[in-house]
């Protein structure tokens, strides 16, 4: 596991839902062919309404027209982060598309959970109401030693959740890595 | 110390005597469910993680079920079926019901019921956040993604974390006109959306327990919109009944003991209650309907795991019986059972089927459809500013296929009073003669 995420902002408001994610209708991607894959990069956070994508501004794509990436790689949520579906999807596509950490007020539970046991990255509890603080295209480090994050554009530092027990999941790389030290499952 | 249900369900499954909220634990897993959507990278996975010839743990135990995007020229989708159709071969499992075959069920949380998957007692986990629906039975039912459900398909088992548990209890008898979306959708409009995030909602009361076993789905199904890991509502005669000629498994009633601890209780006097919807674009957006009768609508939709039950149909055909609607009205059947119904059911000689022809209604095949927005050529999508009437569980923006269209999500009884009116209407307006 790194010790350090540093990247750009991008800011979300609450209840972020799976269908604002990754909209149903590009469900139909295979999620294990590499190249067809990058589809879901394509169309990460594409369902958010433009005025909420990128606060507090508004109206800023996280994946450029014809591209497959963002040049975003920290998310920063309100509550209720990836609410809704059960779909992997979710997760999944940040990953394809650049992102390293997400850090919300809370999330809901299957999306937290697929994000930790899918190993796609690391999603984070912020102790206060950071979508009113940061911007997006801030520039952000987080530590993961002392659970801090600093916006390096705005010299302000917070403390943020430690991740609790899943931190053995997280460090392991996924619940398959996890099982295989723990020998739940062969190695 | 006494335990929940849903305590007790855990703490069996994983060889325990007893099992606190906060503690993590492996459990044995009873089903693994799965379908066209989140079959293909659950497969993915578990081929990636165990091996290309890996065996699931129990063929027995898997039930594939695909529903979601079905009836679609979109070629990735039907590739997508090929993949689940191809594995339920080589794994030989006898649960598989596919499509285009006499054996096609429709939407998975009713399949599950019908074909007698759920089981009092038991464990079952589903790629589908809706999975929660079968705790209707008395069981731990809950959502999970691709990653976890490759896991049970290999082991037979999965960590979790034991939840806290809120108790609705509802007392008293609900009036004629409100059905179990309208106290869902009351309940979450007093917990928030994320009001239950992580936690059981335990539903219970005599109200309750007068409701059949479809209506208690439904109360269950919405969970997941309160943010809650999984609902139940203990096993009873009514439970039972239903599972008659459907299995041979007995399962096992829990109770819950009188010394449980709960994390929230509240109480309700069922007959107090009114028909409600959720105003876009949050399913906690509570308004009472008959606040809403200004807001005009384009369109009224009945159908999902929600709100595509038979029960469900009865209800809307109640209201539209003899009646023409005024909006496009688009019927949608969960399964295939319960299109099968629709032309069995009969109120006053006529089936449920012809009363919603006659009132102007399109009858769709037996799937997900609109629920989920789904391919541009899905049955009932929304695909400009639609203000729709739903049944659905769901109505962020884009939930039903335009980002900008807006739904209101309401009972059966509201969505049929509302396609006769072309404006959100209480369904008392159209009820009272007949009850
Ligand atoms: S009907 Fe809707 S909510 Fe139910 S399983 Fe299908 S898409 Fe999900």
């Amino acid at each position: 596991m790194k010790k350090k995420i540093q990247g750009k902002a991008f800011v979300l408001g609450n209840n972020i839902d799976t269908d604002q994610i990754i909209p149903a209708e590009h469900l139909v991607y295979s999620l294990s062919d590499p190249e067809e894959s990058k589809n879901y990069g394509k169309f990460a956070l594409s369902g958010v309404p433009i005025e909420d994508s990128g606060l507090p501004q508004g109206k800023i794509p996280f994946v450029n027209e014809g591209q497959y990436q963002s040049t975003y790689k920290i998310i920063i949520g309100g509550s209720n982060f990836g609410c809704g579906s059960s779909r992997e999807h979710a997760p999944a596509c940040m990953e394809i598309a650049g992102v390293e950490a997400v850090v919300a007020e809370s999330y809901a539970r299957i999306f937290y959970r697929n994000s930790i046991d899918g190993g796609f990255f690391i999603p984070l509890e912020a102790k206060q109401k950071l979508t009113e603080e940061i911007k997006t295209g801030d520039e952000l480090t987080i530590d993961l030693e002392n659970y801090t994050l600093t916006n390096e554009t705005q010299s302000k530092s917070y403390s943020l959740n430690s991740l609790g027990d899943v931190i053995d999941i997280i460090e392991a790389g996924n619940i398959f890595e996890y099982a295989k030290k723990a020998g739940l499952i062969p190695k | 110390m006494g335990m929940t249900i849903t305590e007790k369900i855990l703490a069996q499954h994983a060889g325990k005597t007893s099992v606190a909220p906060g503690d993590n634990v492996w459990v044995d897993v009873d089903v693994l469910m799965t379908h066209d959507v989140c079959g293909p990278g659950t497969i993915g996975i578990f081929k990636k993680q165990f091996g290309q010839n890996a065996k699931v743990w129990d063929p027995n135990k898997v039930v594939i079920i695909p529903d979601h995007y079905i009836f679609t020229a979109d070629p990735h989708a039907n590739r997508n079926i090929d993949i689940i159709r191809e594995f339920a071969k080589e794994q030989k499992l006898p649960y598989y019901y596919d499509v285009g075959t006499e054996n096609y069920k429709g939407v998975c949380h009713v399949a599950l019921a019908q074909e007698g998957h759920n089981i009092p007692g038991e464990v079952l986990f589903g790629t589908d956040s809706h999975t929660c629906t079968s705790g209707a039975f008395g069981m731990f039912s809950t959502g999970i993604g691709n990653t976890d459900a490759a896991f049970i398909l290999g082991t037979g088992k999965l960590w979790v974390k034991v939840p806290e548990t809120m108790r609705f209890e509802f007392t008293g008898t609900f009036p004629p006109y409100v059905m179990a979306k309208d106290i869902l959708l009351q309940v979450i409009g007093d917990i928030g959306c994320d009001g239950a995030t992580y936690r059981t909602m335990e539903w219970a009361g005599d109200a309750v327990y007068k409701f059949s076993m479809e209506e208690r789905m439904t109360l269950c199904n919405m969970a997941i919109e309160a943010g809650g890991k999984n609902a139940v509502i203990e096993a009873d005669d009514v439970t039972f009944d239903y599972l008659k000629g459907r299995t041979d498994k007995k399962g096992i009633v829990h109770h819950s003991d009188p010394d449980a601890k709960y994390c929230f209780s509240k109480t309700y006097k069922a007959d107090e209650l009114e028909p409600v919807v959720a105003q876009p674009h949050s399913p906690d957006n509570r308004a009472l309907a008959r606040d809403c009768k200004d807001v005009k609508l384009d369109r009224s939709y009945i159908g999902s795991c929600t709100g595509g039950k038979i029960t469900d149909f009865i209800a809307a055909a109640e209201i539209l019986n003899g009646e023409k609607v005024k909006i496009d009205t688009f019927i949608v059947p969960a399964t295939k059972d319960v299109e099968k119904d629709l032309h069995r059911e009969t109120i006053d000689g006529k089936t449920l089927a012809q009363i919603f022809e006659d009132a102007g209604a399109k009858i769709g095949e037996a799937s997900c459809a609109a629920c989920l927005g789904g391919p541009k050529d899905t049955f009932g999508r929304t695909h400009g500013t639609e203000v729709v009437i739903s049944t659905t569980n769901r109505n962020f923006p884009g939930r039903m296929g335009s980002k900008q269209s807006a739904v209101y999500l309401a009972s059966p009884y509201t969505a049929a009073a509302s396609a006769l009116t072309g404006y959100v209407t209480d369904p008392r307006e159209f009820i009272p003669a007949r009850v």
